[in-house]
Formats: C-alpha cells, sequence, structure tokens
C-alpha cells in the first residue's frame, strides 16, 4: 500500500537530487570546468522524450502498432545531416542568437514583427504540450493512489498546482541565473541528462519486468497476441498508412530541431560542436533502446487487462501494480516524472526567452516609461521578466490542463504541437540556404502556415472537445463542403496529422518562396541574408563593420551594455572584447563600426537581435545605407572572395607553369649540353681522317723523292681516307635531316623479301673477299609493307656490312632470315662473331659508339649506320633491336608492321 | 572555401540511405514472423540497429 | 745517340703517318695502340717524350699522362697530348694534369717537328 506521503517524499527527494545534478553543473561552469561531455550532450538532446513517449507511446502501440516508431526515426534520419545542424549552431554563435524565434527574426533583417510572430506560433503550439506534461504526472498519481484511499493533500491543494510550482521554482533558479541567454544553463543540462538516464532506466525495467517477469519473453507475447485478430493486428503494419508514415518521420524529423526545447538544447546549449558527432549514433540508440519495450508493454496490456477498459496510456504504470510489484510502480513513477520536469524545464526557459525578447521587451522598449525613467540597471528588470515569464507559462499550461481534463485538445497534442513548430521549416532552412529569401516571404508563409494549422488541427481539437461547434468540420466553413476543416478541397483518406502537414507546408512554402521572389529585402536584411547563408565562408569581421556606417560614442554604447548586462558582466564582456583587439581596456577603444557590432551583439545575446538593434540605433546615429548600397558592399566582399580565389588559382597556375619552364630549361640544357658533345665528337670524327690525310700528303709534298711503295701506300691510305671523311659527312647530314623531319621519303609497297635478297646480293663480293659463308633463309613471297625502299636497303645493307665486319674471317658465317605473323615482317641477321655484353647491346644503337676493336675496324665505321638504320625502322613503326651474349654471336632483328587489313 | 568535410558526408549518405529503407514500399517487404517475433518489428529494429552501428563506426574510428 | 720517342693512338693510319715521320727525322719510334698498352711500351721502351692521344679505348691519354705523371721515375718524360676535339677545356685539362704541350689534330707535320725537337733540345 503506498502511501501518499512516502510518494510525496520520495517525488521530494528526486527533485532535490536534480537540484544537486544542476547546482554541481553550475558550480563546476563557474570553475570553468564544464561537465558537458559529448556523451551528456547527446543524453540531453533525450528530451525530446517526454511523458507523451514515456505514457503516451504504449497507448499508442495499443492502437496504431508499430506506427508510433515513425516519431523516434524521424529524429534519428535527420541528425544525420549535421551539416545543417552545424550550420545553426555556427550562425547561432556568431550573432549571439538565444531562441529559434531570435534566429528567424535575425535571418530576416532584425524583425521585430517576425520575432513575435514566431513566439506567438512556438506559444501556442506548445503550451498545450506543457499541459500535458502535467497531466500526465498528475494521472500517475492518480493512478498510484487509485490502489489506495489515502489523500494526503487538503482538497485546497491541488498536486498538479503543486508540481507546477515546484518546477517554475526550479526553472527559475536554474534557467535564470544569468541574463544573458548565450551563456549556457550547464547545470539544466546536467539535470536533463540525468533525467534522460533515469527515465531510460525505467522504462526499460518495466519493460523487462512485463515481457519476461510476467510473459515468457518476447516471443511468447507475440505469440499470444497473434491468436486474437484483434491484436494480431497490432503486429503488421498497415502498408494503407504509407503516407502517414512517411509524413510522421517528416514531422518528426523537423521537430527534433524546431521545437524550441530543441533548438534550445541542440543549438543554444552546445559547448563543441565535435560533440555533435557522438550524438548522432548516441541519441538514436538512445531512442532505439526506449522504443524497444514499447510494442510488448501495449500487447501485455491488452492481453492482461483483457475486458477491463483501462486506459492504455497508464500501462507502463498499472501493469506493474497490478502484479503488486510496487517499488518498480515507483520507479517508474520517477521515470515519469523525470520526462515531464525535463520537458517543461526546458521548455519554458526556450519559450520565456522567447516571450522576454520577442514580446515583452519591443513593447517595453515603445512604452515611455521605460525611456524617461533611464534606470541605471535593466538587467534586474530583464531577469524579473524572464521569471515572470516562466511562471506564467507553467500557470498558462496548468490552466489549459484544467480547462482541457481528458479531452481530446489535451490527448493529441503531441503530434498538434510537433505540426507547429513544422511551419518553422521554410524559413529556417530557406534562411540558411537562399540568399532570396525574404522578410515578407517569411512573414506570409508562416502566417499561411500557421493558419492552415489554425483550422485543419487546433480549432478542429477544440471541436472535438467540444468546445466550439464542430459544423466547420463536419460540414464545412458556412457550410461550404470544400472548407472541411480536415478535407481542405476534397482532400481526404488521409489522417488529420499527414493532411494538416500537406496543405500547411504547401502554403507555407508556396507564400515563402512566391512573395519572396517578389519582393526586395531591405538593406539589413540583404546583409543578414549573406552573414547567414555564407557564415562557413570566413570570419566576417570586416564585412561586418563595412555594413554600419554612422556616428557613436563608446560612451553611450559603454552605457547601454552596463544597463541591460549590469556593470560587472558589462565591463567583464568589455574586457574580453579590448583584448581581442589587441588593446589594454576599453577606454582607449574607437566608437568605430566592429565596436558598435560587438555591442549590438553583446545585446542582442541579452535582449534578442531585434531588440538590440533598436537600442543600439537609440544612442548611434546610424547613416541609413540603402539597399543598393549594402548590396554593392556585399557583391564587393564576394568579388574580393572570388579575386583572391581567382589569384590563388592564377598563383598555382604561375607555379605549375614555373615548374614548367623550369624543366623545359633543363630539358633544353640536357639537349644543349648534348648538341654539344655531338658537335664535339662529330669534330673529333672529322678530325681524325683528316689529320691522316693531311699529314701524310704534307709528308709526300715535301719530300718528293720519296720511295714509290711509299707513296702508293699513302695514296692508298689518303684515298680511304678521304672516302671515310666523305661517308661520314653523308651520313651526319642524313641523320640530321631524319633528327629535324627533313629527310625525304618515298613510302610505297616494298616486298622484304626481295629488299632482303637484292642487299645480301650487293654485299656478295665482300663476304667472298673475306671467306664469310653467307646464308639465307627467305620465302618466295613476302608480304608487302608500307616503307621506303631504298632507306630499308640502307638499313640491311648496314646491318650485314657490320655483321661481316665483326665475324672472323675464314670461318665467319651470317645467316638472314625472314618472317611474320599477323602484325609485323621479321628481318634477323645472325652472325658467329664476338657477341655483345648486355650494356654494348643498348650503348652500339647511339650515335658515334662503336662495338668491338675499334682499332681494326675503324676506318670502315663511323659510329652512325646502327642509330640512322634505328631510325629508320622507327620512322615505319618498327623496332630494331639486337639479342646477344658474349661470345655466342649477335643476332640483328628489326621489324616492320604489315599494313593493317583493310575491312 | 573549405569542402563539407567528409565525416559529414558520411553521416548525410547514411541519412540518404535510412529514408529509403526506413519507409514505403520497402517496408512492405518482409512479413511473417521470425521465431514467433514479427519480421516487421525485427525487420524496423534491424535496420534501425544498423544505422546506428554505422553512424557509430564513422562517428568514432580513429585516424584515416 | 737517337731519342726515343712512342707513339699513342688507336688510329692505325695517324700511327703510319707519324712513324713515318718521326722516323724520317731520326728519332727511335715505338708504337703504341691503346692506354694500357702505352704504359707497357713506356716501362719497356723508355721513351724520351709520347705523342699521345686522348681518345682512345681501355686507358684514354688523360689516364695514362695521370698515371706517367704520378709515377716519380719518370718526371723527365714529356709528353706531347694529341686531341682531336678541339676544345678549350681540353686542352685546359691536359695541361692542368701534367702535359708539356698540347697538338691539334690535324696538325701540320713541320710545326709538330719543330715542337717534338724543340722540346726534346735538338736541332
Amino acid at each position: 500500500m503506498l502511501s501518499g506521503w512516502f510518494v510525496a517524499a520520495l517525488s521530494t527527494a528526486y527533485v532535490l537530487v536534480l537540484f544537486a545534478v544542476a547546482r554541481f553543473g553550475d558550480a563546476r561552469a563557474d570553475a570553468g570546468r564544464s561537465i558537458i561531455s559529448a556523451n551528456v550532450y547527446a543524453l540531453s538532446l533525450a528530451v525530446y522524450c517526454t511523458s507523451w513517449t514515456f505514457y503516451g507511446s504504449v497507448g499508442r502501440a495499443t492502437s496504431g502498432g508499430l506506427s508510433f516508431l515513425t516519431i523516434y526515426i524521424g529524429p534519428t534520419l535527420m541528425l544525420m545531416f549535421v551539416g545543417v545542424i552545424i550550420k545553426m549552431i555556427r550562425i547561432s554563435k556568431a550573432y549571439r542568437i538565444t531562441s529559434i524565434a531570435d534566429f528567424i527574426a535575425s535571418r530576416y533583417g532584425k524583425s521585430q514583427l517576425l520575432a513575435g510572430l514566431v513566439t506567438v506560433i512556438a506559444v501556442i503550439g506548445v503550451v498545450p504540450y506543457i499541459a500535458l506534461q502535467l497531466k500526465a504526472v498528475s494521472a500517475s498519481l492518480d493512478v498510484l493512489f487509485q490502489y489506495s484511499d489515502d489523500k494526503f493533500l487538503p482538497w485546497w491543494l491541488d498536486s498538479t498546482l503543486l508540481i507546477a510550482a515546484v518546477l517554475a521554482l526550479f526553472t527559475i533558479l536554474f534557467g535564470t541565473r544569468h541574463l544573458d541567454a548565450t551563456e549556457r544553463h550547464e547545470g539544466m543540462v546536467a539535470a536533463v541528462a540525468f533525467e534522460s538516464v533515469v527515465k531510460l532506466v525505467a522504462f526499460m525495467a518495466v519493460g523487462l519486468f512485463v515481457t519476461y517477469g510476467m510473459f515468457g519473453g518476447f516471443s511468447d507475447l507475440f505469440q499470444r497476441a497473434a491468436e486474437s485478430p484483434e491484436l494480431a493486428r497490432l503486429l503488421q503494419l498497415d502498408s494503407s498508412r504509407a503516407g502517414t508514415w512517411t509524413a510522421m518521420i517528416l514531422l518528426s524529423g523537423l521537430a527534433i530541431i524546431f521545437l524550441p526545447r530543441q533548438f534550445q538544447i541542440i543549438v543554444v546549449e552546445n559547448v563543441d560542436e565535435s560533440h555533435l558527432k557522438r550524438a548522432v549514433w548516441l541519441f538514436p540508440l538512445y531512442l532505439l533502446l526506449i522504443n524497444i519495450f514499447v510494442l510488448p508493454l501495449a500487447l501485455g496490456g491488452l492481453l492482461h487487462f483483457q475486458g477491463q477498459n483501462l486506459n492504455p496510456d497508464t500501462f507502463v504504470l498499472t501493469l506493474p501494480m497490478a502484479r503488486g510489484a510496487e517499488a518498480l510502480a515507483l520507479l517508474v513513477f520517477i521515470g515519469g516524472l523525470s520526462a515531464a520536469t525535463g520537458m517543461v524545464i526546458v521548455e519554458t526557459i526556450a519559450l520565456s526567452t522567447m516571450v522576454c525578447n520577442d514580446l515583452v521587451m519591443p513593447w517595453l522598449l515603445r512604452s515611455t516609461w521605460l525611456q524617461v525613467e533611464k534606470r541605471q540597471d535593466l538587467s534586474g528588470l530583464l531577469i524579473g521578466i524572464r521569471r515572470v515569464a516562466i511562471a506564467v507559462i507553467l500557470l498558462l499550461g496548468y490552466i489549459y490542463f484544467r480547462a482541457a481534463g481528458e479531452a481530446y485538445a489535451l490527448v493529441g497534442i503531441g503530434l498538434i504541437s510537433f505540426a507547429a513548430v513544422a511551419q518553422f521549416a521554410p524559413a529556417m532552412f530557406g534562411g540558411m540556404y537562399w540568399k532570396q529569401g525574404t522578410r515578407a516571404g517569411a512573414v506570409a508563409g508562416l502566417l499561411a502556415g500557421f493558419g492552415i494549422w489554425l483550422y485543419t488541427l487546433l480549432l478542429p481539437s477544440f471541436a472535438k472537445s467540444g468546445w466550439i461547434t464542430s459544423g466547420f468540420v463536419e460540414q464545412g466553413l458556412f457550410g461550404i463542403s470544400w472548407m472541411k476543416a480536415q478535407a481542405l478541397f476534397g482532400l481526404s483518406g488521409m489522417d488529420e496529422i499527414s493532411h494538416c502537414l500537406w496543405w500547411s507546408l504547401l502554403a507555407n512554402i508556396g507564400c515563402y518562396v512566391g512573395v519572396s521572389l517578389n519582393s526586395r529585402p531591405d538593406a539589413v536584411e540583404a546583409g543578414q541574408a549573406e552573414r547567414f547563408v555564407d557564415v562557413f565562408r570566413h570570419a566576417q569581421r570586416e564585412t561586418d563593420s563595412r555594413l554600419w556606417r554612422g556616428n557613436a560614442s563608446v560612451d553611450a554604447l559603454v552605457g547601454l551594455l552596463e544597463r541591460f548586462l549590469g556593470p560587472a558582466r558589462a565591463r567583464q564582456q568589455l574586457g574580453v572584447y579590448a583584448q581581442s583587439r589587441g588593446a589594454k581596456d576599453w577606454h582607449g577603444l574607437p566608437a568605430d563600426a566592429d565596436f558598435v557590432h560587438f555591442a549590438e551583439a553583446e545585446l542582442a545575446g541579452a535582449i534578442g537581435s531585434a531588440s538590440a538593434r533598436v537600442m543600439v540605433a537609440s544612442v548611434a546615429q546610424e547613416e541609413d545605407l540603402g539597399l543598393d548600397e549594402v548590396l554593392d558592399i556585399l557583391d564587393e566582399a564576394t568579388q574580393v572572395r572570388a579575386y583572391s580565389r581567382d589569384l590563388e588559382a592564377k598563383q598555382q597556375e604561375l607555379e605549375a607553369a614555373t615548374a614548367d619552364l623550369r624543366q623545359a630549361n633543363d630539358r633544353l640544357r640536357e639537349l644543349d649540353r648534348m648538341k654539344d658533345d655531338f658537335i664535339s665528337t662529330v669534330t673529333h670524327e672529322l678530325r681524325t681522317p683528316l689529320t691522316s690525310i693531311r699529314a701524310l700528303s704534307e709528308m709526300l709534298h715535301e719530300d718528293p723523292r720519296l720511295e714509290l711503295e711509299a707513296r702508293t701506300r699513302f695514296l692508298g691510305i689518303i684515298v680511304s681516307e678521304a672516302e671515310r671523311l666523305t661517308r661520314l659527312i653523308n651520313q651526319i647530314l642524313d641523320m640530321a635531316k631524319m633528327e629535324s623531319g627533313r629527310a625525304e621519303w618515298t613510302t610505297g609497297e616494298v616486298d622484304i623479301g626481295e629488299v632482303v635478297r637484292e642487299s645480301m646480293a650487293t654485299l656478295g663480293q665482300l663476304f667472298r673477299e673475306k671467306g664469310v659463308e653467307l646464308a639465307g633463309d627467305i620465302p618466295d613471297s613476302c608480304p608487302a609493307v608500307l616503307a621506303d625502299r631504298d632507306r630499308l636497303t640502307q638499313v640491311m645493307i648496314n646491318l650485314l656490312s657490320n655483321a661481316v665486319k665483326f665475324v672472323p674471317g675464314g670461318n665467319g658465317r651470317v645467316g638472314v632470315r625472314v618472317g611474320w605473323d599477323e602484325k609485323v615482317v621479321r628481318v634477323e641477321v645472325s652472325d658467329n662473331g664476338p657477341g655483345l655484353t648486355a650494356e654494348e647491346c643498348v650503348v652500339i644503337f647511339e650515335k658515334f659508339r662503336q662495338g668491338g676493336n675499334t682499332m681494326t675496324d675503324k676506318p670502315q665505321g663511323t659510329g652512325l649506320g646502327l642509330p640512322i638504320s634505328r631510325q629508320i625502322v622507327e620512322y615505319f613503326g618498327g623496332n630494331l633491336w639486337v639479342e646477344s651474349q658474349p661470345g655466342a654471336g649477335a643476332n640483328f632483328i628489326f621489324t616492320v608492321p604489315l599494313p593493317a587489313p583493310e575491312e | 572555401m573549405k569542402r563539407a568535410s567528409p565525416v559529414r558526408q558520411r553521416f548525410a549518405a547514411l541519412g540518404l540511405l535510412g529514408v529509403p529503407l526506413l519507409t514505403y514500399p520497402l517496408l512492405s517487404l518482409p512479413g511473417g514472423s521470425l521465431a514467433g517475433i514479427p519480421a516487421t518489428y525485427l525487420y524496423l529494429f534491424g535496420v534501425w540497429a544498423g544505422l546506428i552501428a554505422l553512424a557509430t563506426w564513422v562517428a568514432e574510428r580513429r585516424g584515416k | 745517340m737517337a731519342h726515343k720517342i712512342l707513339i699513342v693512338d688507336d688510329e692505325p693510319n695517324i700511327v703510319i703517318s707519324l712513324e713515318f715521320l718521326m722516323k724520317k727525322e731520326g728519332f727511335e719510334v715505338a708504337v703504341a695502340t691503346d692506354g694500357e698498352e702505352a704504359l707497357a711500351k713506356v716501362a719497356s721502351f723508355n721513351p724520351d717524350l709520347i705523342l699521345l692521344d686522348v681518345m682512345m679505348p681501355k686507358k684514354s691519354g688523360f689516364e695514362v699522362c695521370e698515371a706517367l705523371r704520378g709515377d716519380p721515375s719518370r718526371a723527365g718524360l714529356l709528353i706531347v697530348m694529341l686531341t682531336a676535339k678541339g676544345r678549350d677545356t681540353e686542352v685546359a685539362k691536359g695541361l692542368a694534369i701534367g702535359a708539356d704541350a698540347y697538338v691539334t689534330k690535324p696538325f701540320s707535320t713541320k710545326d709538330l717537328v719543330v715542337k717534338v725537337k724543340s722540346m726534346l733540345g735538338v736541332g
């Protein structure tokens, strides 16, 4: 038997633990040792799982089977697009953005109108959701006490009100310690992460208890459910609801980043972008774990309480209670309390910031008394406003809860809230990725989407609760049938949420895009669009300062900061800023654009960007930059970026070109050196025969009485050296012509066999003189190749005369063979001479390199024969090479390709 | 200008992979049951867990 | 007693002409056709002067010259380098490693004879 006092004491103890955790988190943050690690950040994201998850998922599963999973699959998929979230974080940090209303307002020209509109949508959409949390706590208490007669509270004190009050106190204590909302609430985040663990543990515990304690495990549960046709339906997906399935995934995917509490946790409370990397998988893992037992619990409840008509939303509590597991039931109660309180705390902080900055401040700043009074320190007032806002929001939630009770308007509010915040999506995504999106477009889109949401979702839920007549739902507004709230233009066959999502997003996106394209942004808007969309590009300080021109005084701005931030904090921030500009303290700083920008950003952190702009404008005379001028500046910035990119590219090109030139230069030098060597070698080769000729002829000339025998000998040498010289000159010219591409070629069909036979015949005498055997293996008809007949003959003669030069006289043997395959004709000239080393096989094809004993052969060789032959063969697309080993003779081979067969 | 980081691109690819896997018409494929547990239930949680495992691998592996 | 001259060149026709020329002037002549043979002949023939071609197989004229200059017992040996490569660097290199004179091919027989005789201190 649970005593009311015991439950009260336990709840109090739990809240005290939360206080302790939050206190610890704040103390660590103050000491500069943040406890917000990647894991804590990921867990705090689970504030997404409210009591609507904790109790409601099981309820949804009892009617919709597995469709409840979409609410958790959507966030899983959305988080994978980390780039989008990082961009939101980057923008928010750069411009001290503290809420989703501020984000949208700031992007579209720091518009107070937009900020207010977003705030109103968020409050209307989310306050009932807060009421739902209160209701869940209250309902869970009811279940606990259902089993006891103990009334522990006096009749005039309502437990739900008490809970609301405690939550308000908690939120006020940990949500409004500092004024600057970009100053993160680390204690609160720590508490929320702690609560996430508690609710997961509680839910898993009851899941295990029911699945394995009350039933025989998963398969037992599922099999027993499958026996009943009604329950078997829950085990299968209904393909006819495929559209709803996808719509829910989209809806929950948007909710995970646009619900005010999610924006608060994911963006505003983010300490370090790298934490996201952990959250991308840890948070979905959390969602997966908390969902595993939902269906088993639903089936278990339905099986166990068959025919008892119990509210399935309370199965998680009633199941353990029915088995008398009171301790477990208490744990579940605490888990549900965690889910509810976590949501309420974060949501109220987020909403109170929005209400304070975007509804109350603009009104206060406009009203006269604040101006007149000129209070020195407004930071206290600001905190006061936020605290009151927190209390009022919770009170509103409580009132809604009291008024709605069991009505549909409360039960169905979870998804209705999601659909409300989904209206932020076009303005948010458009704002981050589309520079052309304008304020007018955003206002139009939000109004259209919100209007449709009101008409197709919220008002019908009121009608279902019986608060207003349901005529517009059933017959259409004024009886016009296409105005039926949940079948607009006759679109039926969808569930109400998909129906609303479809029409509202259509209207929202349509108006946003259409109006944006047909409106011109003003100067401030254009600047903000540039900053938001290009936030990754570069540090924008320079552009920022160029976008502001006017007169300001440091004192006036500092005065402003002191009034809104409080003197201590203002000084501290000024000090940090002065340091960043390299100054000792802020007194010497000029009141330039950069300073104005800093002051405005600081103020934006405290009172929102729209109000901050108004306040800065009140003390500084800003010159009005026209839209064209702003666009010019932005274009210029873009151009400068483009130029610098171009320059970078140019520089790289130049570097590449320089490298190429250097290489080319090296090649030229190498060629030059080779040419030098060549000339020097040619000179040597020419001078050598000249030397003999000159010396011998001088001797003949000087000594007419020389013996006849010597005369004849000398004249013989002179003639042969002169021949050598002639040959050399011819070959050098030949070579030079070929190398410069000026050689003349007469290409025609040539029968290689014939060329070989003729060459052999030409040199036959030489071979016979030396006593060298020349054998040919040449088929009678060889395929014709395309080549220059004379040139091929030149090659052949060169190879044959080389061979005869190197084989030993008397027993030398030279063999010639001609063969072919489908691609080439192959000619081989083999000898039984001394052979060549592997190195020689290569160098003999270089100019003026001769093989063998030059002493004996030099008069005949020029060292150009083989290089020329190789050039000739290669000109016709063939190859010339030698295969040889020392002492084993040499085999010179050349190939000439056959013409490709014509098709 | 920096290019989007490879880790972010891998995450986005996982997201794009998850969308068709976790929506219709693929979702209507699994039928019947396995060891008494409905195949749809196993499929949904299996794919979901698979995506999470891949994301973990992308996020937590060290070095290149 | 006639001075001894060693002719080193790998071109047979040049050897023939030099040999004839020097013999005609009354010198005692020996011939080598590569660098290694030259060093062997220096040892066996003990010449007073070498006409040394630069471009030769096995050992180049420069190498032969260096080897001879590294041998103190051959300090009095006169070396005349012959080269067909007319580049200044070759001349400089030849003189740097200790050649006594440098003659470019093709040479005037008269001038060569005069140069050889003056180096040997005859005629």
